[in-house]
C-alpha cells in the first residue's frame, strides 16, 4: 500500500513536472508576437554603464513620448557584454522586444535568423541615402537597420616622436607604404626608447580581432571570405595575400615592434609615452587630443598594396519580428532619424556623425575641424565586414587564426584551418540559405 | 454494559488505521518536501541533459530560422576528425592526471598540519580555506595579471635570483600556460579538501592513535596503519569530486586563456561552450557534452569499481 502510494505520488511529480514543461513550452510558442503591449513598445539597447550615449537615447524617447500621445516607449538598458546572449536569449522565449539595436556585422545574422525585421523610414527628415553607407545594415537588398555614428579606425603618434627619428607624417594623399612602415618601426625600436614602439590593442577579445586587423588583411588583398556569392573562405582567407598578411603580422611581434598581448589599457600606455604608434579607435581620439594637443598626428591606415582600410559599421537600430506594434516602432526609427540627434550622438560619444550635415554642426568633426580626416576615413577607407549570416563564425575563426598566428603558428596553416572550418561551417548550414 | 464490551474490539482496528494513517501521512510529507527538489531536478537537469542527446544528431544552431532537423552522426564524424577536439581532449586528461593526486595529496598534508593540536591553527585553517570562499573568475583575473611578463611571480623569480633568472609570459607562452593554470587551480581548490580529510580525521577515535603509541609505532606507521585506513570513505569522496570538477575544467581557461596560445589550453567543455554559444553551433556544443558525457561517466564507473568494499 505504501510503496503504491510512493509509486503514484513519484509518478504524479513527474508528470506535474512534464505538463509544466509542455504548458511553458506551449505558451512560450503562443505568444509568437510580443515587445509590446498595446500602445506601450519596448526598446533595448547595449548601453548600461555608458551614461554618454544612454542620455542621448533617452533624450530621443522623452521627446518622442512627448510629441504625440498615440505611442510610448519604454527604454531597458543592458551592460554591453551580455547584451548579445540577452537578445538571444529572449529570440529563443519570444520575447524579444519591438525596438532594439544591434551592432553592425551580426545585422545579417540576425536578420536570416528571424528576429529583424525589414524597416521602412521613407518620410523621415533624413533620408536613408544621405548617411555613410558604414551606417546603414541591409541584407538581401532590403534595409534592416541604420546607426546615428560610426567609428573609425587611425594610427595615432606624437608629430614630435616621428620628427626626432625622421619618420614622415603620412597623409591621405600619401599614406605610408608597407615597406614606409616597417621602415619606421625598425627605426623607433632602435632607437631603445621603446619596448614596443607599435601598440595595436593585441589583449584586446571578442570582435576587436576583426574590427582591427581583417581591413590590414584587406588592404593586402586578401579577405575574410570570397565575397562575390559569400560561399568558400578558401582561396581567400588562406590565398597567398592572406598569408602575407600573416607572415607581416607575425613579424611585427618576432621583430619585437610589436606585444604578443598588450596591456589591460593601450591608450593608456600610449599616451604614457610607452609606445610610439597606436593603431585605435576614433574614440580615444578626443582624449588623445586633449592630452597631447597640437603634438597629436591622426595618421591614416598603411596602404598594404590594395589601399588604406578600415572597418566599418558600428551599432544600428532595428525592429524585431515579432513586435506586435511595427507602425509604432517604425515612428519611433523615423522620428529618431532628425539631425540634431545624429549630432547630439557624436557630440556626447565623439563619434563620427553619419551624415554630412550632421558633421557640419559638430565642431570637431566639421571640414577643418581638429577630427575632420576621420570622416574622411570613413568616407573613403570604410569596409564592411562580410555581410553573410555566417559572419559570427567567420569572426571567431579569423580570432583564433590571428591569436594563433601570434603566439607562433605558421600562418598559412592557421589561415588554412580557418578556412577550412569557415566552409565546413557553410557546408553545414546550406550555405545559411532558407 | 454494552459500551464496556464494545470498546476493547473497536481498539484494535482503530490502532492499525492510526498507523497506517500516520505512516501515509508521513510519507505524504516526505514526497512533499522532496517535490521542489525533485521537480527542479526534472526541469533543469534531467531534460536539459535528454534534450542534449537528442540535439546531438540534429544540425540545432543557436540562431536559425528553420528548425532543427536529424542528421545522424554527422556532428560525430565531424568532431572525430577536427584537430581541436583531440587537444582538447589532451589537455583535459593532462589537467586531471595532474591536479587528482596533487590536490588530493596537498589537501591531506594540510589537514594532517591543521589538525595539530597546536595555538592558533583556527588562523591557518582559514587562510588555507579563504581562496575557496573567492570566486573562481576573481581569482583567475587576479592570477592573470600575477602571471604577466612585469607580474608579480616574475618579479619575485627575479628578485630571489638576484636579477640572473627572467621567468616567462606564463600564460602566453604554449609550454607554461597549463602549468600555470594548474598551480591556480590547486591553489584555489586545495582548501576544500582540506576541509574533507579534516572531516575524516577527526572521526577517528584518539583511542587508536594512544593504543598504536603505547605499541611503539612511528609517526609513519600510525599514519600508515590507522590514519591511511580510517580515511577509506573519504578517500573515495576526494578522489570522484576532485577527478569530476577537474574534467569539468572551464572558468580558468575562459577568463585567462581563451583555450590559448596555440590550443594548449582549451578543453573538452571550454570546446562544447566556444562552440556552442560563440560560434552558435548548439548540435555540435551537444555532441561534444555527449563525449564528455561518456567520458566522466566511465572515469567514474572505472573509480566507483575500484575503491569499491571488496567484502
Amino acid at each position: 500500500m505504501v510503496f503504491r502510494t510512493r509509486r503514484l505520488a513519484a509518478a504524479s511529480v513527474a508528470a506535474a513536472a512534464a505538463t509544466a514543461l509542455v504548458a511553458g513550452c506551449a505558451s512560450g510558442s503562443g505568444g509568437s508576437s510580443s515587445g509590446a503591449s498595446g500602445d506601450t513598445l519596448t526598446l533595448w539597447t547595449h548601453n548600461a554603464g555608458n551614461s554618454a550615449e544612454l542620455d542621448v537615447v533617452k533624450k530621443i524617447i522623452k521627446d518622442f513620448n512627448g510629441s504625440q500621445s498615440k505611442y510610448k516607449v519604454e527604454l531597458q538598458s543592458f551592460p554591453q557584454t551580455d547584451y548579445n546572449n540577452s537578445v538571444v536569449a529572449a529570440a529563443s522565449a519570444r520575447k524579444l522586444p519591438c525596438l532594439l539595436d544591434v551592432d553592425g556585422p551580426n545585422v545579417a545574422n540576425w536578420a536570416w535568423g528571424g528576429y529583424l525585421a525589414p524597416i521602412d523610414v521613407t518620410g523621415s527628415q533624413v533620408p536613408v541615402e544621405d548617411q555613410l553607407d558604414s551606417t546603414v545594415g541591409t541584407y538581401n537588398d532590403k534595409l534592416y537597420s541604420f546607426g546615428h555614428y560610426d567609428v573609425s579606425l587611425a594610427f595615432f603618434a606624437r608629430k614630435s616622436v616621428l620628427n626626432e627619428h625622421g619618420i614622415r607624417i603620412p597623409t591621405m594623399d600619401k599614406p605610408w607604404t608597407k615597406d614606409e612602415f616597417d621602415a619606421a618601426l625598425a627605426k623607433l625600436k632602435k632607437s631603445g626608447k621603446f619596448t614596443y614602439p607599435l601598440e595595436m590593442g593585441t589583449g584586446g577579445s571578442g570582435e576587436w580581432w576583426p574590427y582591427a586587423y581583417s581591413p590590414q588583411l584587406q588592404s593586402f588583398g586578401g579577405d575574410l571570405i570570397d565575397r562575390n556569392g559569400y560561399k568558400t573562405a578558401t582561396g581567400t582567407l588562406d590565398g597567398k595575400e592572406s598569408v602575407e598578411w600573416g607572415d607581416w603580422f607575425q613579424s611585427l611581434v618576432t621583430k619585437g615592434y610589436m606585444a604578443k598581448k598588450s596591456g589591460a589599457d593601450p591608450n593608456k600606455d600610449f599616451l604614457a609615452g610607452k609606445s610610439a604608434i597606436q593603431w585605435d579607435g576614433s574614440w580615444n581620439a578626443t582624449k588623445n587630443a586633449e592630452k597631447l594637443g597640437d603634438d597629436l598626428a591622426i595618421i591614416p591606415p598603411v596602404d598594404f598594396g590594395k589601399g588604406p582600410k578600415i572597418g566599418g559599421a558600428s551599432w544600428q537600430w532595428a525592429m524585431s519580428s515579432t513586435c506586435s506594434n511595427k507602425e509604432g516602432a517604425q515612428e519611433w526609427l523615423k522620428f529618431s532619424r532628425q539631425t540634431k540627434y545624429f549630432v547630439d550622438y557624436a557630440k556626447a560619444t565623439s563619434t563620427i556623425p553619419a551624415t554630412n550635415e550632421a558633421a557640419t554642426q559638430v565642431e570637431d568633426y566639421q571640414p577643418g575641424g581638429r577630427f575632420a580626416v576621420l570622416v574622411q576615413f570613413a568616407q573613403k577607407y570604410a569596409t564592411l565586414r562580410p555581410v553573410t549570416p555566417a559572419y559570427p563564425y567567420i569572426s571567431t575563426e579569423f580570432q583564433k587564426a590571428a591569436q594563433d598566428i601570434l603566439a607562433g603558428a605558421d600562418p598559412k596553416n592557421a589561415l588554412g584551418q580557418a578556412a577550412k572550418n569557415i566552409d565546413n561551417n557553410l557546408k553545414t548550414n546550406n550555405n545559411y540559405s532558407g | 454494559m454494552t459500551t464496556k464490551t464494545a470498546a476493547p474490539q473497536r481498539l484494535r482496528p482503530v490502532r492499525r488505521t492510526r498507523t497506517n494513517n500516520a505512516r501515509r501521512r508521513e510519507s505524504l510529507t516526505a514526497l512533499g518536501m522532496a517535490t521542489p527538489a525533485v521537480v527542479l531536478l526534472i526541469v533543469f537537469l534531467v531534460v536539459p541533459v535528454a534534450l542534449a542527446f537528442a540535439l546531438a544528431f540534429t544540425d540545432a544552431r543557436l540562431i536559425s530560422p528553420t528548425p532543427a532537423r536529424f542528421v545522424g552522426l554527422r556532428n560525430f564524424t565531424q568532431l572525430f576528425t577536427d584537430p581541436v577536439f583531440y587537444k582538447s581532449l589532451r589537455n583535459t586528461i593532462y589537467f586531471a592526471v595532474v591536479v587528482v593526486p596533487l590536490q588530493a595529496g596537498l589537501a591531506l598534508v594540510l589537514a594532517l598540519l591543521v589538525n595539530a593540536k597546536v595555538r592558533g591553527i583556527n588562523f591557518f585553517r582559514t587562510v588555507y580555506f579563504l581562496p575557496v570562499v573567492t570566486s573562481m573568475v576573481v581569482v583567475s583575473l587576479l592570477w592573470t595579471f600575477l602571471y604577466r611578463q612585469d607580474g608579480l611571480v616574475n618579479n619575485i623569480i627575479s628578485t630571489l635570483t638576484l636579477g640572473h633568472f627572467q621567468g616567462p609570459d606564463w600564460l602566453g607562452d604554449p609550454a607554461t600556460a597549463m602549468p600555470a593554470i594548474i598551480l591556480m587551480s590547486v591553489w584555489q581548490g586545495v582548501g576544500f579538501h582540506m576541509i574533507i580529510w579534516l572531516a575524516g580525521l577527526q572521526t577517528i577515535p584518539a583511542e587508536l592513535y594512544e593504543a598504536a603509541e603505547l605499541d611503539g609505532a612511528t609517526t609513519w606507521q600510525r599514519f600508515r596503519h590507522v590514519t591511511w585506513p580510517g580515511l577509506r570513505s573519504t578517500r573515495t569522496f576526494v578522489l570522484v569530486t576532485i577527478t569530476i570538477a577537474a574534467f569539468s575544467l572551464f572558468t580558468q581557461i575562459r577568463v585567462m586563456t581563451q583555450g590559448g596560445p596555440l590550443d594548449s589550453t582549451t578543453t573538452v567543455v571550454f570546446q562544447a561552450v566556444r562552440t556552442g554559444y560563440d560560434q552558435q553551433q548548439t548540435a555540435y556544443a551537444a555532441a561534444i557534452s555527449l563525449i564528455f558525457f561518456v567520458l566522466v561517466l566511465t572515469v567514474s564507473l572505472v573509480q566507483r569499481f575500484l575503491t569499491r568494499e571488496k567484502d
